[in-house]
């Protein structure tokens, strides 16, 4: 009570300060960013406004428009599928850390094939998006697909035609494991495809994968399971064949090298680990280190901070993955040295 | 007495009057001045519209130069940009719907007006009203899931082994069997605005005096040479202005584009492959454009939206005004 009184006079000072009105209630967290955490955003701040009052008023305009608006300074945090480095967070004054984990998984359209059967190499998968490998009985996948009878079909393609964390996620790795694909296409939110179709969202993706024959294309683990997609296998850095699922994006997250990190500045695909699934992902929140109005930031920190300690269950349901415990104390670490409040 | 206020009534009218005029004349000008900022109010928002979009475009020219026009690179990860492919792909799609959309539109508008029975022309003539108030993304939806499998399961394998074999105008017709590209863009967009362009016919058919008409029948003209002859003569400008109105949204159409038209970087010939439209990678690429010169190029494809659009329909414009002054020498 006392601290939400004091919040409010805070409030009414700046308000007179800078000479605008409509500051009414202090603890109204604004955040803008990445469309790939807004369900559980969601779900998170309803449940948190039903335990404190505080309400997360959460737009999601996509990673791009979230790191613009964090820049202008027009919310409280932005966020990120795709993490600045050390420099621009330094120039911009912000503060960087992970928010909940996903994962992307390859998806193919053949007839006859259950979900989880096929089997793919990051180099093999490199080859298909770089037109290399057209057929799918071509001898490279055959190899590794004994059990699996493959058509004599052509690939399709898919990629997303918007930019999309999703999409960085999945070009950052076919860059780790594919020497020919960083130099030809490199990596980014969008870029330049050499073959395939474009799907506007998780959602285009899935419904051209769902109707194209002889098709591939990469989701989120969510549309890949509630389109009952058949995703695939691929083969980490350990040379393991793992399985997507929460256990191997978790296993990624705990083995990800984020103690050496500087801002938490790591991309953890290709993960090292046996049981690592090597195209995890990672959403990040930006904040401002120095913050106009710290209660604000404050009050930001504090929902993320009830996130990690009992938003886990709701993030499972909706098929994200939350962070390893090692990680969220050296994030609450990382705010002790980093946030001025 | 009677002369008296006659003498005093005529020049308190003639005050009136002169009260009046002046009144009238104020009024005049005031509906003159409303009415023209009306009227600039549209030029005022298209140039606003166009230069604020040159502005923010101005990075993306000044760096490509003129080459931003021709060249096929949309690679944002080096940030090399190039519009020639999504003008390619507008052009392109809003043609094929032109083609199917004028000619059928007038068979519906023709039908309705002259041929139908009386008790089928009020309900009919709704439900095309009805259909052009369908958001595009039904449309566009519509186009993903029901459409593209019947394309690609039997009109484009149908189209490749058919008309795919002929010399030159094959190679329009040769592609994977997607069921999404160029021709299925067209073909929905043709079915966006076929209820446009069908209504305004309609109703411009429906000002034909019926004199001319049966005049026409009387003289011994069958049903289409009444439509030749009086019909469509009688209301070319008003048709034409009903076409330019489904073209200019065809070229602009964004949703259902984006949708079914596979939103691929590449130029290439096969109308079964698929391409990209200016709307439409506007529409995708938007949201997480993350460097100044990537949405900068962006607000420059709007900029080209506005002067392709400007270009064809003065094009068409022209070409009518050619065809109309044969008419006249004739």
């Amino acid at each position: 009570m006392f601290t939400s009184i004091k919040t409010r006079l805070i409030g009414v000072g700046l308000a007179a300060l800078i000479g605008t009105a409509g500051m009414a209630q202090a603890a109204d967290i604004t955040g803008a960013g990445a469309t790939f955490i807004y369900p559980i955003l969601s779900k998170w701040s309803d449940t948190y406004n039903n335990k404190t009052g505080n309400k997360i008023n959460y737009q999601s305009i996509g990673s791009g428009g979230g790191i613009a608006q964090i820049k202008a300074g027009t919310v409280d945090f932005g966020s990120s599928d795709k993490p600045l480095d050390p420099k621009e967070l330094d120039e911009a004054h912000l503060a960087q850390f992970p928010s909940v984990i996903g994962g992307v998984v390859p998806v193919a359209n053949i007839e006859g094939l259950t979900p989880g059967k096929l089997r793919f190499t990051g180099p093999l998968l490199a080859d298909i998006y770089l037109g290399k490998i057209t057929k799918w009985n071509d001898k490279a996948i055959a190899q590794i697909n004994p059990d699996v009878k493959l058509p004599d079909a052509n690939i399709t393609v898919v990629h997303r035609s918007d930019g999309s964390g999703t999409t960085f996620n999945w070009v950052n790795y076919l860059s780790k494991v594919s020497p020919e694909w960083k130099e030809k296409v490199g990596e980014g939110t969008s870029v330049q495809w050499p073959v395939g179709v474009g799907g506007k969202g998780n959602e285009g993706v899935a419904a051209y994968v769902n109707q194209i024959k002889g098709s591939i294309g990469y989701v989120e683990l969510a549309y890949a399971l509630q389109n009952k997609m058949a995703f695939a296998s691929v083969q980490n850095s350990a040379g393991k064949f793992v399985q997507p699922s929460m256990e191997s994006f978790q296993a990624a997250a705990a083995s990800a090298d984020w103690k050496n990190s500087k801002d938490f500045f790591l991309v953890i695909t290709n993960a090292p680990g046996e049981n690592s699934w090597p195209i995890a992902a990672t959403n990040f929140i930006l904040i401002y280190k120095q913050p106009k109005d710290a209660a604000r930031t404050k009050a930001a920190l504090d929902f993320f901070k009830w996130a990690y300690a009992e938003g886990g269950k709701q993030a499972e349901e909706l098929d994200y993955v939350p962070l390893p415990k090692e990680l969220t104390s050296q994030i609450e670490a990382y705010w002790k040295s980093e946030i001025k409040m | 007495m009677a002369a008296d206020t006659a003498a005093i009534a005529i020049p308190s009218s003639v005050v009136d009057a002169k009260r009046r005029n002046a009144r009238d004349a104020r009024a005049d000008g005031l509906f003159r001045w409303i009415v023209a900022a009306a009227g600039m109010f549209v030029l005022l928002t298209l140039t606003g519209a166009a230069l604020s979009m040159l502005w923010g475009g101005r990075e993306a020219f000044s760096t490509f130069g003129f080459s931003f026009l021709w060249s096929t690179e949309w690679d944002a990860v080096n940030h090399k940009f190039g519009a020639l492919v999504p003008i390619y792909g507008t052009l392109v799609t809003a043609l094929i719907s032109m083609l199917i959309a004028v000619p059928v539109s007038f068979g519906i508008a023709l039908f309705l007006t002259e041929v139908a029975p009386n008790w089928m022309r009020q309900p009919v003539g709704a439900a095309i009203e009805l259909l052009a108030g369908i958001p595009s993304i039904i449309y566009g939806m519509w186009g993903l899931f029901v459409f593209v499998p019947i394309m690609g399961e039997y009109i484009n394998p149908w189209l490749n082994d058919h008309v795919g074999t002929w010399p030159v105008i094959g190679a329009l017709f040769r592609g994977p069997p997607l069921g999404i590209g160029m021709l299925t863009a067209g073909i929905v967009l043709a079915i966006m605005v076929i209820p446009f362009i069908s209504s305004v016919m309609r109703e411009v058919f429906l000002t034909v005096p019926t004199r001319l008409k049966e005049s026409a029948y009387a003289l011994g003209s069958t049903t289409w040479e009444v439509v030749w002859d009086i019909v469509l003569p009688y209301t070319r400008s008003a048709v034409i202005g009903g076409v330019f109105l489904g073209l200019g949204r065809s070229l602009g159409e964004t949703m259902a584009v984006t949708f079914v038209l596979g939103n691929a970087h590449r130029l290439s010939a096969s109308l079964l492959e698929p391409g990209n439209s200016i709307a439409a990678t506007i529409a995708n690429e938007f949201t997480e454009a993350d460097s100044d010169i990537y949405r900068s190029s962006l607000i420059a494809l709007g900029f080209l939206l506005f002067i392709v659009t400007f270009i064809v329909l003065t094009f068409a414009k022209l070409m009518l005004n050619r065809l109309s002054k044969q008419e006249g020498a004739k």
